[in-house]
């Protein structure tokens, strides 16, 4: 069975029914179903016309769930209504499932499963193997999902800045389980620029496929963490890079700055050095601080201080750290900046205490070990 | 998101438990207390935030390397001047720590004597990662 193919088809499929006028929440268990029926059927022979199969087994599904709905409710069984014809497809209906999916109204956690399950096509069971927890808890997380969003007009247009959180949510979770989430958030993503040419889609695009084109040098061969600067850069996919700095540079040609699109090009930055020291800080730190600016994000102003640190010494650094505690709090990524920068400045003592305390605040035991081992290089 | 592991302890709480042995309840209010720890999972399970559930023994043993070649070593616990004693766990994955901090309070109003909270102390720990939060 073409797994990538059914799951193009699937937001496609739901959006033909959804179009025709059915029930969002049950179009979608409709699609679903016969995303399920396909895996067992087309093994032998794929149909000549795999959409159009698709929609007539969820059409057919569907109608048996208004039946058994129906009788549920000691209706008449006879009297199911048809989907009503109706338009049948629109080509923005993948990025107006995506605006359903990451309705505001959702948090983060359900906008996130039901995104993958109705526009990724992934079965709730790969979903909560991703994010390790029961398949019951999972099904129960979507189905309330849909819910709130159920009698949600299928026309409006929602708020894409909430979609491209998801999907950047999406990216960065990618570790349990056996489906590769960041390979899923860069695909749900291109296809959501195939029908919007919003440049902040762009700029994700490229932000995800940058940092996508480093992930066999993040870690080394014992699964430890490796820092930008210690990468092996022989390592980071050129291909990658080089479609990521030609989506972002047309981006960037739209001249409608956002978040991801200069978030992208401090990556590109960093991708297009062939050594650490080779690194273009001061553009680096043009970058953020257009970023701070633009968003007054306190971890941006932690990342700016690091470039400052790089551009203006690592006393400068630590200065544009103060203040930062009161919105920060007792984030371990502070900590992590602070006791780097006092390393540079040769201040061993107390960038090994903060690289300790750094170690005891993070919740990531892959950032633990690293921050743990900086503090023990510092005491030898 | 972030999952907490909401700790339910024999003792060792911020003060000690207020509220009577259980053995000295009547049979009803253990019965409706019991039933209390299983809606609560249910409620979690609807809300989509259910990992896990367990209690634990209060019997065990301590264990340790014995050595090449040597059994392991194991002492019978645990030890009478053990501060803490875990007596279960609720596993949950929520969008917050705010959010853990209530399915805490939930479970710390499970009913004891003549159906009135406990207000047992609960644990709040947040469950390490393997992933790094980006970079």
């Amino acid at each position: 069975v073409n797994e990538l193919l059914l799951r193009e088809l699937a937001p496609q499929v739901l959006g033909v029914l959804v179009r025709r006028g059915s029930d969002f929440a049950s179009a979608e268990d409709a699609v679903q179903e016969a995303l399920i029926e396909a895996h067992r059927t087309w093994s032998g022979a794929m149909p000549d016309e795999p959409k159009a199969w698709l929609v007539a087994v969820a059409r057919r599904k569907l109608v048996d769930l208004q039946r058994s709905e129906a009788a549920r409710r000691r209706r008449e069984s006879g009297a199911v209504e048809e989907p009503a014809p109706g338009p049948t497809e629109r080509a923005d209906d993948t990025l107006l499932l995506m605006f359903l999916c990451c309705h505001p109204a959702l948090t983060p956690a359900s906008a996130v499963a039901l995104t993958l399950r109705a526009v990724g096509g992934l079965t709730t069971r790969e979903i909560a193997e991703a994010f390790l927890v029961p398949e019951a808890t999972m099904a129960q997380r979507i189905s309330r999902a849909k819910r709130t969003v159920s009698g949600q007009p299928f026309t409006t247009p929602g708020d894409l800045a909430v979609v491209l959180r998801v999907l950047y949510l999406i990216f960065n979770a990618g570790y349990g389980g056996r489906v590769d989430l960041a390979a899923e958030a860069i695909r749900l993503t291109r296809l959501l620029l195939l029908e919007s040419d919003e440049p902040e889609i762009a700029g994700l695009l490229a932000l995800m496929l940058l940092h996508h084109a480093r992930r066999f040098a993040r870690q080394d061969a014992h699964g430890s963490l490796v820092p930008l600067d210690e990468q092996d850069r022989g390592r980071w996919q050129r291909a990658e890079i080089a479609e990521g700095v030609r989506v972002l540079t047309a981006a960037l040609a739209r001249d409608r700055r956002g978040e991801y699109q200069i978030q992208a090009a401090i990556a590109a930055l960093h991708d297009d050095a062939p050594t650490a020291a080779d690194t273009d800080w001061p553009q680096v730190l043009a970058w953020y601080d257009d970023l701070v600016a633009l968003t007054d994000n306190p971890m941006a102003a932690l990342s700016r201080a690091v470039a400052l640190g790089e551009v203006a010494g690592p006393a400068e650094g630590l200065r544009a750290t103060d203040g930062l505690d009161e919105v920060l709090g007792e984030h371990h990524r502070l900590d992590a900046v602070r006791a780097h920068l006092h390393e540079r400045a040769g201040d061993r003592a107390e960038a090994a205490a903060l690289y300790r305390r750094a170690a005891r605040r993070t919740t990531s035991t892959a950032e633990r070990d690293h921050l743990t081992r900086k503090a023990a290089a510092l005491r030898s | 998101m972030p999952k907490y592991l909401i700790l339910k302890h024999y003792n060792g709480g911020p003060e000690p438990a207020s509220f009577a042995p259980m053995d000295q309840w009547t049979p009803d209010e253990v019965t409706a207390h019991m039933e209390f720890q299983r809606e609560v999972s249910r409620i979690l399970t609807d809300s989509g935030e259910f990992v896990d559930a367990r209690a634990l023994s209060p019997q065990g043993s301590w264990v340790q390397y014995g050595g090449p070649d040597a059994a392991p070593v194991v002492t019978d616990g645990p030890f009478p001047e053990t501060k803490e004693l875990i007596a279960g766990w609720y596993l949950v994955d929520v969008d917050s720590e705010a959010r853990a901090h209530e399915v805490a309070a939930l479970v710390s109003r499970a009913p004891g004597q003549g159906g009135e909270p406990i207000y047992e102390w609960l644990e709040v720990r947040p469950v390490m990662e393997d992933a790094p939060a980006g970079e």
